[in-house]
């Protein structure tokens, strides 16, 4: 063989080792590496009770209730398979809508109900102006 | 390739090349930026913050498009022993990290009202980190090994399978929304499946990361010829210096 060829052998040979050294390590990784607990995973796999813990999921539509002390907000994170009540008591960043993607940074106090400390807004991959929207994307703007 | 490993050849080329790629990708990119920032429309959800994409996801792209030209120019390097490789993998790291950098910054600040904070650690996030990382690692290691080298101006060998190596974030960057669950949003442009961004948002965005990429050749064209000229007066001094 010569010298060229067996040079971008052994680098194709070191590419393909490497690659699946990665594969298998993300594969490995995707459980850790998730960067929240989705509703379906807590009801597959409850994490510990006063853990802190990242849910994430959809704000169910028409969920969203202010307490009457005014800060304190009640609503209903779900997936296709589950759902979990969370209360959170503070500010929501402005993406913050019901049938909107949400991540709560918080603790299980029961299997069933969440405590959040901290609520992040996940934007989802569509962008469009609003005049596209129109009603079919609308979703509650929570005052 | 090889007709172009002969520096003359390749600088009577590469320096009309520089100001024509500069020039046109600095204007399409200026044209297409402010075309989306002062006259796109606004965003159903996000309003006026979407406009920080149109500098956000070229440099992002870009980012991730420098490492891949490193990876290539070393893959030549190594393989084909090409002698301007080395040049031109080095060339491409300090504009990669700045774009790699700007894509931070911007991401950050969009997400800072979007999501409601600056940083996550996400995959998307870290692995983007990581990458603006293995830039500044990657240029540390050129420099020193070329300083180590010194009198047999070496080749750059260890630069160059760092290069190779580190490429392997590429994927990783790319797929970390597929693979994992993370607060950064999903793909939204695809061979595949095509656009989830309206046309009258993706057209000023591909407008801008096409002059984008321009300039980002103008840049590397110019740093080649800089390390070809650096090297140039080098040996004519090492040959005063013998005389």
């Amino acid at each position: 063989m010569k010298a060229k060829n067996q040079r971008l052998f052994l680098i194709i040979l070191a590419a393909v080792a490497m690659l699946g050294a990665v594969v298998l390590a993300m594969s490995g990784l995707k459980d850790q590496a998730a960067y929240f607990y989705a509703p379906s995973d807590v009801l597959r796999n409850p994490p510990a009770l006063d853990r802190d813990v990242r849910l994430g999921g959809m704000v169910r539509k028409g969920s969203v209730k202010k307490l009457a002390d005014g800060v304190t907000l009640r609503f209903v994170v779900e997936d296709e398979r589950h759902a979990i009540p969370v209360e959170f008591k503070g500010i929501v960043p402005d993406l913050f809508r019901e049938g909107s993607g949400v991540v709560a940074e918080g603790k299980f106090v029961t299997p069933d109900q969440f405590v959040a400390s901290n609520i992040l807004a996940k934007h989802d991959e569509r962008y469009m102006p609003p005049q596209m929207a129109g009603d079919k994307h609308k979703t509650g703007r929570v005052s | 390739m090889h007709a172009y490993a002969n520096p003359a050849r390749f600088l009577k080329i590469a320096r009309p090349l520089t100001g024509l790629l500069g020039l046109v990708g600095g204007t399409m990119l200026i044209l297409c930026v402010a075309y989306g920032v002062l006259f796109g429309p606004a965003d159903y959800l996000q309003g006026e913050t979407v406009r920080i994409m149109y500098i956000h996801v070229p440099a992002a792209w870009l980012g991730m498009a420098g490492w891949s030209g490193i990876a290539v120019a070393s893959a030549m390097q190594l393989i084909w022993r090409h002698p301007l490789a080395g040049v031109a993998g080095r060339a491409c790291a300090l504009p990669g990290a700045v774009f790699a950098a700007i894509c931070l910054a911007t991401g950050s600040i969009w997400g800072r009202p979007t999501w409601g904070t600056w940083w996550e650690w996400d995959g998307r996030l870290t692995s983007m980190l990581v990458l603006f990382f293995l830039y500044l690692a990657y240029m540390a290691l050129s420099r020193a090994e070329r300083e180590a080298d010194g009198e047999t101006s070496g080749e750059g060998r260890m630069t160059a399978i760092f290069g190779l190596i580190g490429a392997i974030n590429l994927p990783i960057i790319h797929y970390s929304v597929l693979w994992w669950r993370t607060l950064h949003q999903g793909q939204s442009i695809s061979v595949m499946k095509g656009s989830s961004i309206d046309a009258s948002m993706l057209w000023p965005l591909l407008g801008a990361a096409v002059g984008a990429s321009l300039l980002f050749g103008a840049i590397v064209l110019m740093r080649m010829r800089a390390e070809l000229a650096d090297t140039k007066l080098e040996m004519r001094m090492r040959r005063l210096a013998a005389l």
